[in-house]
């Protein structure tokens, strides 16, 4: 279980749990990133915040303190990360 | 075929980035009118869209949105209109609603939402060309008997594709009233929806409709009971007792409705999409590049660049032909108003003037609609948001602030239109009390005049520039510092949520941003327009009265020798002298004598409070150089050069010493001055409060700064 502000660019996780209290959850969870959903990380901007994330085939931005409270398990069932490309 | 009542309204939702205005543009083929909804900043844009048999209904194009739990103006503003509770508008008899096919079960979210309102719906699926391409397959057919059997159209608004079948879809809706189908949701979040609903109506006595009781359930924002006029103290109770209901079936209450929603349409969706063969879009490759953590900066500087340039230099020929033709018409009027010398000059420098005075920023304002056109088309207003965010989250702006403050550059009043992109309304707020701040283009006729009489001549070029490029700043360095006291200390706001969703990239469309482009521009002409023109003739006013023919003839008496067209200058400036203006000016002169500014710099300072570009040509007159003095005159930086203070401990030595030059340029860089700008920031923060504190802020700050820098530099001098 890792926090998603700790993912790696390019790297998946399975969303384990979120807040619903907090506003940012529920914008994410209205754009359909609920609990079991894979994400992936696709990149941190040049400054190192905000996070681009990619779900259900859409690309979101959230920044690096919003992100640490989304818990994410980046175990087996993920899809393993494709090699960089050169 | 029956046709409905004429006078029929259909609404138009959708995510962001669906094409939605596309859609709309091809809908109503631009018989469009745009106002603005009572009490709110939100623009309400409406047109007339024929069915294809002859039958007309108006087509209103409401804010995109992903869910109906409100969190910005324009978010609240759709659910107010889809439930009927606007002021100005009745409840629609339809609702249109647009979902990115490439994306359903997203863009469904928002139509299962709409289908608790119980309205007549036809679901139009966009994009269908990318879809295609991503060999994505859609069964149109099977998805309307889940949605019980509302029209499904698949469409490609951009090429124009599917647009007739809408058209007849919206007939047919309009005929059947078939509803989209409703959520079904567990049994105890009924009970509990029940519970909510029987409360709200017996403390509000209204009649409390299904979708009020889930947004009162479900939102953490008060909106909806604030609406219903039901008190903090009242619903307390009851929506803690309904939320442990919802919490006892094992959902979080303020996570049941997307959960159970996002199941619901995971069934609903169960083989209506197939994936076949098909290309990946380019977007992620783009975005390798355009995000790239050396390259994204270095293309997004380029980008930022070449559209400040364009807003600079492309506005430049425009105007100046507007320019022209504003001194080409004063010349060819005021000739036959020489008997009326008060008509003429009414005519010639009130009305003709005042005209002209907000004709010369239309090009740049243009521009710079086109400019914010394209970059939200095309997908990449995201990404500059997304890069810049970094640097203006600390002090409780966001990304979004970027471009507003970036178009500051050119003229505040477009900027503060262009807030309205930013969700976040302390952010917003924040954002529309800085932009201001930012040098515009008005103030660079001070700098210019200033640069090229003292700082050029005296120092060289190459401190001219610098000179001009840090003024350019100064407002900046100021604006952020005032951001981060404005929403930390005065509003005390927590940073705030920034979830921006990163759109494919996109083509723009040419008749989409052209059409956007001429709306924002003509809201502009009739908002700040108005306001510019009425402060104009009021400057005019007490700058000409009171007039004593008294004054000319004792002119003339003692300058027998000179050439008429200086005597007249010299008559000018004496009329000013002893006009309101020029009294008051003087009166007040010792409030900026530690600035170094003597009586005419003041009155200069003074006439420009409703437009600080009225400046140059008022140092014009009180320098006696004649009113059409330009920032490039010689003979007004030459007279400048020589004006020596006439008394006082600095008697003799220059009014326009390094200090003073560089005191009323800061004073200038920093100042609220123009009532337009003032004006329309009161209308997009909703009063008056805001306009004057940042009217307030501003020119006390610009008085302090000025005073310190004159204090300073005229000791070290």
């Amino acid at each position: 279980m890792t926090p998603l502000s700790q993912l790696l660019p390019g790297q998946f996780g399975k969303l384990a749990s979120l807040n619903p209290e907090r506003g940012v959850d529920q914008r994410l969870m209205a754009l359909g990133l609920l609990p079991g959903m894979v994400l992936k990380l696709v990149r941190k901007a040049p400054l190192g915040d905000p996070l681009a994330i990619e779900f259900g085939g859409q690309v979101v931005s959230l920044r690096l303190a919003e992100a640490d409270n989304l818990i994410v398990d980046v175990s087996a069932d993920c899809p393993i990360p494709r090699p960089r490309q050169p | 075929m029956s046709t409905p009542d004429a006078g029929l309204l259909v609404a138009l939702v959708g995510n962001p980035n669906t094409g939605k205005s596309t859609l709309f543009n091809a809908l109503t083929g631009l018989r469009q009118r745009v106002g603005n909804y009572p009490g709110v900043t939100v623009a309400r844009k409406s047109g007339t869209c024929d069915l294809g048999d002859g039958q007309k209904v108006e087509l209103v194009d409401l804010p995109g949105l992903y869910s109906l739990a409100a969190a910005s103006p324009d978010e609240q503003v759709v659910i107010d209109v889809l439930s009927g509770h606007i002021a100005g508008d009745r409840r629609p008899d339809a609702v249109l609603i647009v979902a990115d096919a490439t994306n359903l079960i997203r863009n469904l979210f928002l139509a299962s939402q709409v289908a608790e309102l119980g309205l007549p719906v036809v679901l139009v699926l966009n994009q269908a060309d990318v879809a295609q391409e991503q060999g994505l397959r859609i069964d149109t057919e099977l998805l309307s008997r889940r949605l019980g059997g509302v029209p499904v159209i698949l469409t490609s608004a951009w090429k124009g594709e599917g647009i007739l079948e809408v058209r007849r879809g919206l007939a047919a809706a309009l005929t059947r009233r078939a509803p989209l189908r409703r959520v079904v949701w567990p049994a105890e979040i009924v009970a509990a929806l029940a519970d909510v609903a029987q409360a709200a109506s017996a403390d509000t006595g209204k009649a409390i409709p299904s979708a009020d009781a889930q947004r009162l359930l479900f939102d953490t924002n008060v909106s909806t009971a604030e609406r219903l006029g039901w008190t903090p103290e009242r619903r307390e109770k009851p929506l803690r007792a309904a939320r442990e209901r919802v919490r006892n079936c094992g959902y979080n209450p303020m996570a049941a409705e997307p959960l159970v929603h996002y199941a619901w349409l995971r069934t609903a969706l169960e083989g209506v999409v197939t994936e076949g063969l098909g290309k990946a879009g380019r977007t992620s490759a783009v975005d390798r590049l355009l995000l790239h953590r050396v390259l994204g900066p270095v293309f997004f500087l380029g980008i930022m660049l070449g559209f400040f340039a364009s807003v600079f230099w492309l506005a430049k020929f425009p105007m100046d032909w507007i320019q022209l033709g504003v001194d080409w018409t004063k010349g060819v009027v005021a000739p036959s108003l020489d008997p009326y010398p008060m008509l003429q000059s009414l005519v010639a420098d009130g009305i003709i003037g005042g005209v002209g005075a907000f004709l010369v920023f239309l090009p740049q304002i243009l521009i710079l609609f086109l400019f914010i056109g394209i970059l939200e088309d095309s997908g990449y207003m995201a990404r500059a948001a997304f890069i810049m965010d970094r640097l203006f989250s600390w002090c409780g702006l966001n990304g979004k602030s970027f471009v507003p403050m970036l178009s500051g550059f050119a003229c505040a009043i477009p900027s503060l239109l262009s807030t309205r992109t930013i969700e976040d309304p302390k952010a917003r707020l924040a954002t529309a009390f800085v932009v201001p701040f930012m040098s515009c283009s008005a103030r660079f006729p001070v700098y210019a005049l200033m640069c090229a009489a003292f700082i050029g001549p005296l120092y060289g070029p190459g401190w001219e520039s610098l000179v001009m490029v840090g003024m350019h700043c100064v407002g900046l360095v100021f604006a952020v510092p005032t951001a981060f006291v404005l929403t930390r200390l005065v509003l005390k706001v927590k940073p705030q949520p920034f979830v921006l969703e990163l759109p494919r990239y996109q083509l723009p469309k040419p008749r989409d941003v052209v059409w956007r482009m001429w709306q924002n521009a003509a809201e502009f002409v009739s908002k700040a327009g108005t306001v510019i023109f009425a402060i104009t003739i009021v400057v005019w006013a007490l700058s000409y009265f009171p007039r004593d023919a008294a004054v000319a003839e004792r002119i003339r008496a003692a300058h027998p020798t000179e050439s008429a067209e200086l005597v007249r200058a010299r008559v000018q400036a004496a009329h000013v002298e002893q006009s309101y203006m020029g009294r008051f000016g003087k009166a007040v002169q010792p409030v900026f004598d530690p600035c170094g500014f003597d009586w005419k710099i003041t009155v200069g300072v003074l006439a420009s409070f409703p437009a600080r570009e009225v400046i140059v040509s008022t140092l014009g007159v009180t320098y006696s150089v004649g009113e059409g003095a330009e920032a490039d005159s010689q003979d007004l930086r030459k007279a400048m050069q020589d004006a020596k203070w006439p008394e006082g401990p600095r008697a003799g030595t220059p009014i326009f010493s390094l200090a003073a030059v560089l005191a009323l340029m800061v004073f200038f860089a920093l100042c609220s001055q123009c009532g337009p700008t003032v004006a329309t920031l009161a209308q997009e923060t909703g009063g008056w409060k805001w306009a004057a504190a940042s009217f307030v802020t501003m020119t006390v700050l610009a008085w302090m700064v000025s005073m310190v820098v004159y204090q300073v530099i005229i000791r070290l001098t």
